[in-house]
């Protein structure tokens, strides 16, 4: 279970293709994995490992050193409160005890709905808009305790489906390069030439 | 025309010099639609109407000077690759993750097709064969965007084969990131591309325009850096060099944020705006809020020393503000007022880099640790003065000799010079110690107030909304 679907393979391949290593894939296609079940599962480690030509143990040792992928479930909501300088001095720390008390978590844990799970989080190149927050990667801004009780209850009644996908599936657009527009990767050791353009005349 | 638009978060025009912002005016700005209409892509044509080399020339006598951090010039850089050693790779560094740090996001997200545009000129003049363009994982809007432009661009045939039908040919790969900081040092960048952790190599020998991806040779620029090139091409170096000043010409995005009236996203003039019209002028920041007094603040991203009222008649100019005793490093400012907890704003920034250390060199892995248990007990009102000085013991080990400070001319110290020397591999170990040595220096009184009244006040917040 949890080996890549039939699609998600085929993507998988589309995307190593891209690189003059298949290794390089290896973060696109833990994103890929924790997209499909929500989480990292060790089939899947061991499905990319056997796709880029690595031990699934090696997998395991790029993947666990990113704070964004899981290796067991989390709530359906990843919600992240930025607590670095700028949000603190915005008052981060009452929003995260705030947070804790609205959702009855500590920080760190999930609901027992399966609904949220509630992370403390570094500095989210938002700061001029503090104190602020992600969920599944998604801002919110300027983040008061009524708007937080209002987004909360905004995602547990499915308001916000639309804007926000469920834990695991980040860019919901990708990157596809048509067969006919794209130069293509090659190992670097086949290329020995300077590009064709450095020729000392004008491309155009 | 000024104002905040509600479409980029943040950002705050105002009647100045536009080189990098200048679509965000329009809600549809990241479309290549809108970006055709304001001259996209014309850059990327007039490029190509030249010899590569000739366009590298003009980069150079530009001195377009790189934005991520440590401000050396974008086409002197360029020229650090070897001769004759080919693929080379240009990675393009969208981590952004400096706290405090608020730019390239808003550029990847509000002008993508400018993004693309400079890769694909910084390709054609450094004879660079695949890009790269790596975006911090956490920003999925930002993914999106740069996915939808790139494979518009694609179709339209702006990237890819043939390029306008020339005979220059690039990827542009999006790549992207999966949480960790650290992963914005450019070898650490490289290594996370490659598959693997994304720790640190050592320099020499891993300069990555020498031995970069896959070893081969390899230009890392940042974002911003990147996004001044459209606008070079189209006005030339000199139209350039005509704004800021000799040493950093051009302009800037600055990210201000803390305690001042309007928080926000500026682009200013690189060597003439000062941070005190940045913090006080009314088409900036408008002062402090509530009328309060201004105490501290970071000039130039969670890594740099901090400055306090004596030094806000320094403008953006790299030599002065390290002169001074800091660096300007991202382009983020974090101001605190009166009101703040110094001790525990600090703590807020060494958390983070402790937090963020990959636990390759001792120093960082141990002393940053170190550094934030300290400095807890202490902020949380059971530290003892041994405390103190242990704090800078540990400092010492992480950066030996006097660390960089701002003068002051009310406790009569003078300023120790930028840079710092260092036990560590990357920067992230002395950035753990940077704040907590700026605040000892310039706020020791209330680090020992939290000792001396040890236990009779209540723990305080950082700060507060308002
Ligand atoms: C710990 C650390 C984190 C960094 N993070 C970033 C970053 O998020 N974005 C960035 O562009 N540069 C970052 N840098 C600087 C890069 O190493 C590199 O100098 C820069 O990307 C080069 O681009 P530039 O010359 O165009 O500025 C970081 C450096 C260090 C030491
Ligand atoms: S200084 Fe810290 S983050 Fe940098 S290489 Fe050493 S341990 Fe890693
Ligand atoms: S400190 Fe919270 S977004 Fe930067």
């Amino acid at each position: 279970m949890s080996r890549f679907t039939e699609d998600n393979a085929r993507l998988a391949k589309e995307i190593i293709g891209r690189y003059p290593r298949p290794r390089s894939a290896m973060i696109p296609l833990l994103h890929l994995a924790q997209q499909q079940s929500g989480y990292v599962t060790n089939d899947a480690m061991v499905h990319i490992g056997e796709l880029v030509g690595a031990t699934s143990a090696e997998v395991y040792g790029t993947a666990s050193f990113y704070e964004m992928f899981k290796f067991e479930p989390v709530g359906k909501y990843l919600v992240n409160i930025c607590g670095t300088m700028s949000c603190a001095l915005m008052g981060s720390e009452e929003l995260m005890h705030h947070a804790e008390h609205k959702l009855g978590v500590k920080v760190g844990g999930t609901t027992s709905d399966g609904m949220f799970t509630l992370e403390h989080a570094e500095c989210q190149a938002a700061c001029t808009e503090a104190p602020c927050l992600q969920v599944n990667y998604r801002y919110r801004f300027r983040v008061t305790p009524e708007s937080f009780d209002s987004l909360i209850d905004d995602l547990s009644a499915g308001r916000l489906t639309a804007e926000i996908p469920d834990h695991g599936t980040v860019a919901k657009v990708l990157q596809h390069i048509p067969a006919d527009r794209g130069v293509g990767a090659v190992p670097p050791e086949s290329v020995t030439e300077a590009p064709e353009w450095l020729n000392g005349k004008a491309a155009l | 025309m000024s104002g905040t638009y509600a479409h980029a978060p943040g950002f705050i025009a105002g009647d100045r010099p536009k080189i990098v912002t200048s679509r965000f005016e329009y809600e549809d700005s990241y479309t290549l639609r809108r970006f055709l209409a304001t001259d996209g892509y014309q850059g990327l044509r007039a490029a190509l109407g030249r010899a590569a080399n000739e366009v590298h020339d003009e980069v150079k006598s530009a001195t377009v000077l790189g934005r991520g951090g440590a401000g050396f010039p974008a086409g002197t850089k360029w020229g650090l690759t070897p001769q004759g050693v080919y693929p080379r790779y240009l990675v393009v560094n969208g981590d952004e993750s400096e706290p405090g740090t608020y730019k390239d996001r808003l550029l990847m997200e509000r002008d993508p097709h400018q993004l693309i545009e400079g890769c694909l000129i910084a390709c054609y003049a450094a004879g660079l064969s695949q890009c790269f363009l790596y975006i911090r994982g956490e920003m999925a809007l930002a993914q999106e965007r740069v996915a939808a432009a790139l494979n518009d661009a694609y179709a339209a045939g702006y990237v890819g084969k043939n390029i306008l039908g020339s005979n220059f040919s690039v990827d542009i790969v999006l790549h992207w990131g999966a949480g960790a900081y650290v992963v914005g040092e450019e070898t650490a960048l490289i290594e996370s591309l490659e598959g693997n952790r994304g720790m640190p190599r050592l320099k020499p020998p891993y300069f990555p325009a020498a031995i970069g991806l896959y070893g081969q040779p390899t230009i890392v620029n940042n974002v911003e850096t990147l996004a001044n090139l459209p606008w070079l091409m189209l006005n030339g170096a000199e139209a350039y060099t005509a704004i800021g000043t000799k040493t950093s010409p051009g302009t800037r995005m600055v990210a201000v944020s803390g305690h001042v009236k309007r928080p926000g996203v500026y682009e200013i003039i690189n060597g003439i705006t000062t941070f005190r019209d940045l913090l006080y002028k009314e088409e900036f920041c408008g002062g402090i809020r509530n009328g309060n007094q201004l105490k501290a603040f970071v000039p130039g991203g969670g890594s740099a020393p901090w400055f306090t009222e004596d030094q806000l008649d320094i403008p953006f100019e790299g030599p002065q503000a390290g002169a001074a005793g800091s660096m300007l490093g991202s382009g983020a400012v974090m101001v605190m007022d009166e009101t703040t907890d110094i001790p525990a704003a600090a703590l807020t920034l060494t958390r983070f880099y402790a937090h963020e250390s990959c636990g390759k060199c001792t120093p960082c892995r141990e002393g940053g640790t170190w550094l934030e248990r300290i400095l807890s007990r202490v902020v949380d009102g059971k530290g003892t003065m041994a405390d103190l000085d242990q704090l800078i013991e540990v400092g010492t080990s992480i950066c030996p000799g006097d660390f960089p400070h701002a003068s002051n001319a009310k406790l009569g110290i003078s300023a120790v010079p930028f840079p710092y020397k260092m036990n560590t591999i990357c920067f992230v170990g002395p950035s753990a110690y940077a704040p907590v040595n700026s605040a000892l220096v310039l706020f020791r009184e209330e680090f020992e107030a939290k000792i001396v009244k040890r236990n009779t006040i209540p723990v305080t917040a950082v700060g507060a909304a308002s």
